[in-house]
């Protein structure tokens, strides 16, 4: 098993493979604006270690690039490279006062709302119609998409969750008369709360053109490498999509850089339950490791102002990094950080802003820049600042915790020297090698998921979870997981009492390890 | 006192001020917010009018949804759906309202008499029949007064209409229009039986929509400062901080159409070494401080987040929290002897005799 990681990040790209559960290699090369570039670059690098080629001079078989990227979610929250969407919404007459688009930002809303078309459909809470879909008011409005020139489409429909049918018909009919649409069914993406998976849905096909071409360039750079192995793209749940899949469904990656540093500090640090704190140049982030996976949050997420409903991790964002501003009297650290320009603007780099670095360096903690220029910093006033960063990151540590105990915690990212060996509520201080790349470690190690989702008749309750894990099973496979690998991670079933003959609604999901292409 | 108008900030506020009143339930107010944005900004307008102002022989109309929570999130409130319950309830009865009125002023149904007013172009009354949210229809104002439960409408937004015409008793009308919500998919706009003037003005729990938006008010104002928004709050309202904690454990469980369980906290600041737990069914109920109840219904008791002073709700609180518990005083009708059978503690299986945090 041979695998390369790539977090692309706004400032530095990281690369690092993994053999044999070992890393055996890790580099940083800056993000370039044109994408390929910069993963190129850090495949190069990789490739200049020399750990790419064997004892025989030829290069090794990779199994799998997993690239980790922001580039979603920066596209929404920087409102660049958004599609015009048509938004049509099955579910009349419900819901007609507050439209798609309806609690969106204006700005965003006037950059992605191509049109509204609200027809009737829908179900209700229990699998009975709430009303017959109407078929000729969908195929009317293709036409008009047609005619204003939309070809990105998000669907929502009442109660979707529970019973797909009708958004995935007037995907159907849309197609029958655009059939280059990029389509979105909201029943994709998300559970019950209609606004929150409209929106979802709406940002998904927003993403469309995004994705196809940031998908391409991906795809590029690992040609150009000469790497021939599929590319896989992480997504929010620590699991990675095939890059085909990927492109249909952009928005799962939004959290996945968050996600993927979670994961890489359950494998170098060879812990399951664990909390986690991520220390960037510019905030820390705190999580909760679960049987390896980050704890989801359970309630609404804002992306860029819109209200949704992502599975995405649970976490904490505090303003303390490896570049926060430091004022003396009286004693404060962050929100503000010096960020990218920490080797320029930081003292010991020959700037003027005091920063946690800074106070690193005096302490002798860190060797970096010219420890002459932070002398002035006595070992009293070093100690009280790292007092103030134990103990804001200490509070955001207890806010995460799931129980009373003392619990051990993974300490990594760039400013992990801010975190003390001994603190309140936490048994255990670990600090890894290669914790500064942990999220291109995270994303090597993703695993490969399957779902079924869907409503089966005539059958008892454990004959329809068995099929849905068999169905679940072969998608899994068929998106590249190793089948001996296979195990159930989350089961659910619904009865829905209206329907006739036994009718149950079964989700399964299942994961497992990417399956070697030899 | 003459109307007033509502503003679109006040009704922010509301949004805000009803969520702390709906001690832990009565559903988000999100929705109604963003149908009272939507109409505002298409010029409509509504005004406030104290009971006092009402003629003994008006009629008003009590506004409330009805049904599940998770079937509001994907059926979305539709303005114009509670103006059609009053406007069905006019048709039935060939009265002319001369006001509408909440039913409930905690949680998502103190907008309800808004988005009807505003279509009816009716003031909404500063009054309402809980003072806060309570899960059962006979839990309220009228209910212990012993006034007459029926008719009510029930509409959805389909067309389907209801009128329960006659029913002997308030836990009857429960039975009967709970029946009907569920056949229409679990979530019905209703009017409930007609009051006039005088019943309101003997009955009504005056001063509630007012209340509700200067405790949102508040809230605002000290998050906008960075100041503490309990304090806000407790400078607007005669309230008495009960409890400052962590909670550190939520237990639910749900039954009967209700969601029951119990949530402990620790204690922080004065209170370091002090454990609070409080039971719920939909709202908060009894608050017990090391093992003695020392807050219970009719008493409001919010769950604030200490740092936005926001309410948590039941549904939605967890581990980790920082919270601060308030009490609010109750409305005075739930606390005569008939008051407290409807919604003291034994109304909710507690076998402990009701004491005020407010009592001398």
């Amino acid at each position: 098993m041979r695998r390369i990681g790539i977090d692309v990040g706004g400032t530095n790209t990281d690369a690092v493979l993994i053999e044999e559960g070992k890393v055996c290699g890790a580099v940083k090369a800056p993000t370039s604006q044109d994408v390929t570039t910069g993963i190129l670059d850090s495949l190069k690098k990789l490739a200049a270690t020399g750990v790419l080629k064997g004892a025989d001079g030829v290069l090794k078989k990779v199994d799998g690039v997993m690239i980790g990227t922001t580039h979603f979610i920066n596209a929404v929250v920087q409102r660049r490279h958004l599609t015009k969407v048509a938004a049509l919404r099955l579910g009349m007459p419900s819901g007609a006062s507050l439209p798609p688009f309806c609690d969106w930002p204006e700005d965003l809303a006037a950059l992605v709302r191509g049109g509204v078309w609200m027809v009737e459909g829908g179900h209700e809470y229990d699998g009975r119609p709430f009303m017959p879909l109407d078929e000729a008011a969908v195929l009317k409005a293709a036409h008009e998409m047609k005619v204003a020139g939309l070809r990105a489409v998000g669907i929502s429909a009442v109660f979707s969750p529970l019973d797909p049918t009708h958004e995935k018909r007037a995907a159907e009919l849309i197609a029958s008369v655009i059939p280059d649409a990029a389509i979105t069914c909201s029943s994709d993406l998300g559970r019950i709360g209609l606004l929150e998976r409209e929106n979802a849905g709406l940002l998904n096909a927003a993403l469309a053109d995004l994705s196809l071409d940031t998908i391409a360039a991906f795809e590029k750079a690992i040609h150009d490498s000469g790497i021939a192995a599929p590319l896989f793209i992480t997504q929010n749940d620590g699991t990675v999509a095939e890059a085909s899949q990927a492109r249909r469904l952009p928005v799962y990656s939004f959290a996945s850089g968050a996600t993927n540093s979670m994961r890489g500090a359950a494998y170098l640090s060879g812990l399951s339950d664990a909390m986690v704190i991520d220390v960037g140049g510019t905030t820390t982030d705190v999580g909760q490791l679960k049987l390896g996976f980050p704890r989801e949050a359970n309630s609404v997420v804002k992306v860029g102002g819109v209200r949704t409903l992502f599975r995405m991790p649970d976490l904490l964002s505090i303003g303390l990094g490896g570049g926060s501003h430091v004022v003396l009297d009286p004693l404060s650290i962050g929100p503000v950080s010096v960020g990218y320009r920490l080797l320029t603007d930081a003292i010991a780099f020959g700037g003027t802003q005091l920063t946690t670095t800074d106070v690193a360096v005096a302490s002798g903690v860190l060797d970096l820049g010219e420890k002459a220029r932070v002398a002035h910093l006595d070992a009293a006033t070093c100690s009280t600042v790292f007092a103030e960063a134990a103990r804001l990151a200490e509070e955001a540590i207890d806010r995460m915790k799931t129980e009373a105990g003392d619990v051990p915690l993974v300490a990594v990212g760039g400013g992990a020297f801010l975190i003390p060996d001994k603190m309140a509520g936490v048994s255990q201080v670990i600090h890894v090698e290669h914790g500064d790349c942990a999220n291109a470690v995270g994303a090597a190690i993703a695993q490969v998921s399957g779902e079924c989702d869907q409503i089966f008749k005539d059958m008892t309750r454990v004959e329809a979870i068995d099929a849905a894990q068999s169905i679940a099973n072969d998608r899994a496979v068929a998106a590249g997981a190793d089948r001996a690998t296979l195990h159930t991670i989350e089961s659910e079933d619904m009865p829905l009492a209206y329907l006739p003959g036994n009718s149950v609604r079964v989700r399964v999901r299942v994961v497992g390890d990417v399956a070697a292409t030899s | 006192m003459p109307l007033t108008d509502i503003t679109i900030d006040d009704i922010e506020s509301l949004a805000v001020g009803a969520w702390v009143l709906g001690t832990g339930g009565g559903g988000s107010p999100y929705l109604g917010l963003l149908n009272m944005r939507a109409l505002y900004k298409e010029g409509h307008r509504v005004q406030l009018m104290p009971a006092s102002e009402l003629a003994d022989d008006d009629w008003v109309a009590a506004v409330s949804n009805m049904g599940a929570p998770l079937v509001g999130q994907e059926r979305l409130t539709d303005s114009r759906t509670i103006a059609r319950a009053v406007d069905l309830m006019e048709r039935h009865t060939r009265y002319r309202f001369r006001g509408i009125m909440s039913l409930e002023i905690g949680g998502g149904n103190s907008i309800q008499p808004l988005m009807a007013a505003a279509h009816l172009k009716r003031p909404v009354i500063d009054s309402d029949m809980m003072g806060r949210a309570y899960p059962e229809a006979q839990m309220t104002s009228v209910a212990v007064g012993d006034l007459e439960p029926c008719p009510l409408t029930s509409v959805d937004v389909r067309g389907l209409e209801s009128v329960v015409e006659k029913v002997p008793t308030w836990k009857w009308m429960e039975r009967v229009s709970r029946k009907i919500c569920v056949e229409y998919g679990s979530i019905a706009s209703t009017c409930k039986a007609p009051r006039t003037g005088t019943e309101v003005k003997k009955w009504g729990i005056h001063g509630t929509t007012t209340k509700a938006i200067a405790i949102g008010h508040a809230v605002r104002e000290a998050q906008r400062r960075h100041e503490d928004p309990i304090a806000a709050i407790l400078s607007v309202e005669p309230g008495k901080v009960l409890y400052k904690g962590k909670v550190v454990d939520v237990e639910r469980r749900a039954t009967e159409g209700f969601l029951r369980g119990r949530t402990r906290f620790d204690g922080m600041d004065e209170w370091r070494g002090a454990a609070m737990e409080i039971n719920f069914q939909n709202e908060w109920i009894v608050a017990w401080l090391d093992g003695k109840p020392i807050a219970m219904s009719p008493d409001l008791i919010c769950v604030l987040d200490s740092v936005s002073g926001e309410a948590v709700g039941t549904e939605t609180i967890r581990y980790g929290q920082r919270v601060t518990v308030i009490a609010l005083p109750p409305p005075p009708v739930f606390l005569s002897p008939k008051g407290l059978q409807h919604v003291g503690p034994r109304a909710f299986g507690y076998d402990i005799e009701f004491k005020s945090v407010f009592a001398s």
